[in-house]
């Protein structure tokens, strides 16, 4: 089984979002960059799946050397080999047709995304790539079993979950609950070293869409504290004042 | 040139998320006088087709030709992208729910448009189509504009006031035939019964690691059947399997945006508040004064969640009273 996985390099959850050049960019001065955690469960479960049958797994991001370090730490978790496409990735379409041009002909089974990347928050990766290799695709799993060729899957609803079931070659995106994260060990971290990260240079995939300007949400004007032995008022005021219940 | 709102539908009825994604369109219709197209798959009952008109679509489109009984994203996106060049559509609106977010993608590539997903508001079309989105897991809001002369845009649910705005609407049928069957096969559905689903609730109310246990949460759920709302936790309390991990809000969970939110015995770490931070109101109530949530709240109240919560509910069972 051969499966590919998408990865996208993010701001580590603890950052405080700012932004400079008159709020057209994010401010990356001091910011820890991780591999986004939904891809992390990707990954490990693509080598809970690939690991008993010989099968192999190949790290895709597209992005520039500076996310080096997070590949490295993908190789060092288990993944085989990696590729990194060499150009910013500016939206989703442009990073799906780098990725899509670069996989058409490698004859993947399986390509398995995140739920979103936590800082564009696009979720959109997966269809894209999926609909322009012309595959079926599953979104937000949170178990994948693969049988005789036929990935066994959950999936989020609204509301619940639902069991499906598809033949491979399938493009999934992966949700939390898929696994648990694995975290490098020695031996794997000694290993990542020497295994092959390729960089490629971008096909003649653009983006559709530009990042103009950014804003923050509106500061609280500061909390109003109710005692606590008055807690009936608060529901008062949210009916009355607040008119939200 | 026309706007096809996909009116997404569970249990044979559309979602309030749909009517919100046809007042949005009819937003951008009152500017650009293009028709707003609800196109619903696998529906044909015409009362609840009609329930598309109230909100201000010209046209309703039942979509039939195979079954879309089971969501297989790359069908129900091929028979969405040939209903939209049937009738010319430029911009496409979808809500931003799970399946949303399957077939929002996979129509951009199949009507070469532009995709924003995650939209937070109206477009600006002053100077090219701007849209606003969520990023950075609600920490951030970013403009962006959409290059190309068709556009996909999946809005996030909660994020457009409902108005009604009733049509003398046209109703008509197109059947789709797909060119192979379904990949993906459906085997189970597993529904929590009779809840809302808290992406679409209007009011939440969430506990944290300060309930102590889950043999507590029956006063969570108790407030939250007074005041009609959904339930929702901090991650410490899906990991510690208190909960389930689909209540879990915050950075590396469910992005919600209620009129009300409110946080009991929950801390408010920046994972936890970039989850919760869009909603209109917040309540923050926590025995520690210096909490870090009393400063992303609206109100608060200082004290035991074990004392205060009986007391909430008592005065939210007690019908309406004037301040
Ligand atoms: C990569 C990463 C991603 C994360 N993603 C998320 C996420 O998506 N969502 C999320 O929620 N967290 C997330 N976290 C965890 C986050 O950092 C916090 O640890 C978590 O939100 C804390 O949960 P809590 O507030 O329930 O628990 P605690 O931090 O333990 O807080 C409990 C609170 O309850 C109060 N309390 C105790 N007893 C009472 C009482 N009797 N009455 C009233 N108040 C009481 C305490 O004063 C305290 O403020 C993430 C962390 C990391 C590292
Ligand atoms: N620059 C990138 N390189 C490779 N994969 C990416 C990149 N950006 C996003 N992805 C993949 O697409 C998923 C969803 O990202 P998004 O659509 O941006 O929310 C991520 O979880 C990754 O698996």
């Amino acid at each position: 089984m051969k499966i590919l996985v998408c990865m996208s390099v993010v701001p580590d959850t603890t950052t405080k979002i700012t932004f400079t050049d008159g709020d057209t960019r994010f401010n990356t001065q001091g910011v820890q960059y991780i591999i986004n955690p939904y891809d992390e469960l990707a990954l490990t479960r693509a080598l809970e799946l690939a690991e008993p049958v010989n099968g192999s797994v190949t790290v895709i991001h597209v992005g520039l050397a500076d996310s080096e370090p997070s590949i490295r730490k993908a190789l060092s978790i288990g993944a085989g080999e990696a590729v990194r496409i060499n150009a910013e990735p500016t939206d989703a379409q442009f990073v799906a047709s780098e990725i899509a041009h670069w996989a058409k002909d490698k004859g993947f089974d399986l390509i398995m995304t995140g739920r979103e990347s936590i800082d564009y928050n696009g979720g959109a990766v997966c269809g894209l790539l999926a609909a322009m290799l012309d595959l079926p695709s599953v979104n937000v799993i949170t178990k994948i079993d693969v049988q005789g060729g036929v990935a066994h899957l959950e999936r989020d609803i609204d509301g619940g979950r639902e069991t499906s079931q598809c033949p491979l070659p399938l493009v999934v995106s992966a949700q939390k609950d898929l696994c648990e994260p694995r975290i490098p060990n020695m031996r794997g971290i000694m290993a990542a070293r020497t295994k092959p990260l390729a960089v490629v240079e971008p096909s003649a995939g653009s983006a559709l869409t530009q990042y103009r300007s950014y804003e923050l949400p509106p500061a609280k004007q500061g909390v109003r504290l109710i005692e606590p032995e008055r807690a009936a008022d608060l529901i008062n005021i949210l009916r009355n004042e607040a008119k939200v219940i | 040139m026309s706007i096809l709102v996909f009116a997404e539908s569970a249990d044979g009825v559309f979602k309030k998320s749909t009517f919100e994604a046809v007042c949005y369109a009819r937003h951008i219709a009152n500017k650009t006088g293009a028709p707003v197209i609800a196109a619903a798959l696998g529906i044909t009952d015409a009362a609840v087709l009609e329930t598309l008109s109230h909100y201000g679509a010209d046209q309703v489109m039942s979509i039939s030709g195979t079954s879309f009984d089971h969501f297989d994203a790359q069908t129900q996106s091929a028979a969405l992208a040939a209903a939209a060049q049937s009738v010319g559509a430029t911009t496409l609106v979808i809500s931003n729910t799970y399946s949303g977010k399957a077939i929002a993608p996979r129509l951009s590539v199949l009507m070469n448009a532009a995709l924003a997903t995650n939209v937070v508001d109206l477009p600006s079309t002053d100077n090219g189509f701007n849209v606003k989105r969520g990023v950075f897991s609600g920490k951030a809001f970013a403009h962006v504009s959409m290059d190309a002369a068709v556009k996909v845009i999946a809005l996030t649910p909660n994020s457009l006031e409902l108005s009604r705005n009733e049509r003398s609407a046209s109703y008509t049928n197109f059947s789709f035939q797909p060119s192979s069957a379904a990949k993906v096969q459906v085997t189970g559905i597993n529904k929590v019964s009779g809840k809302i689903p808290l992406t679409e609730a209007e009011v939440v109310v969430s506990g944290g690691r300060g309930m102590k246990g889950p043999e507590h949460w029956g006063m969570i759920e108790e407030l939250a059947a007074a005041l009609g709302a959904a339930t929702a936790c901090s991650k410490p309390v899906s990991d510690m399997g208190w909960r389930p991990h689909s209540e879990h809000v915050g950075q590396t969970g469910i992005t919600i945006k209620p009129n009300l939110y409110i946080a009991v015995g929950i801390s408010g770490a920046i994972q936890h508040l970039a989850g919760v931070s869009s909603s209109k109101v917040i309540v923050a109530i926590n025995k520690d004064p210096e909490a870090p949530f009393f400063k992303a709240a609206d109100y608060g109240i200082v004290g035991d969640a074990f004392e205060v919560l009986p007391r909430l509910l008592e005065a939210a069972r007690s019908g309406v009273q004037q301040a």
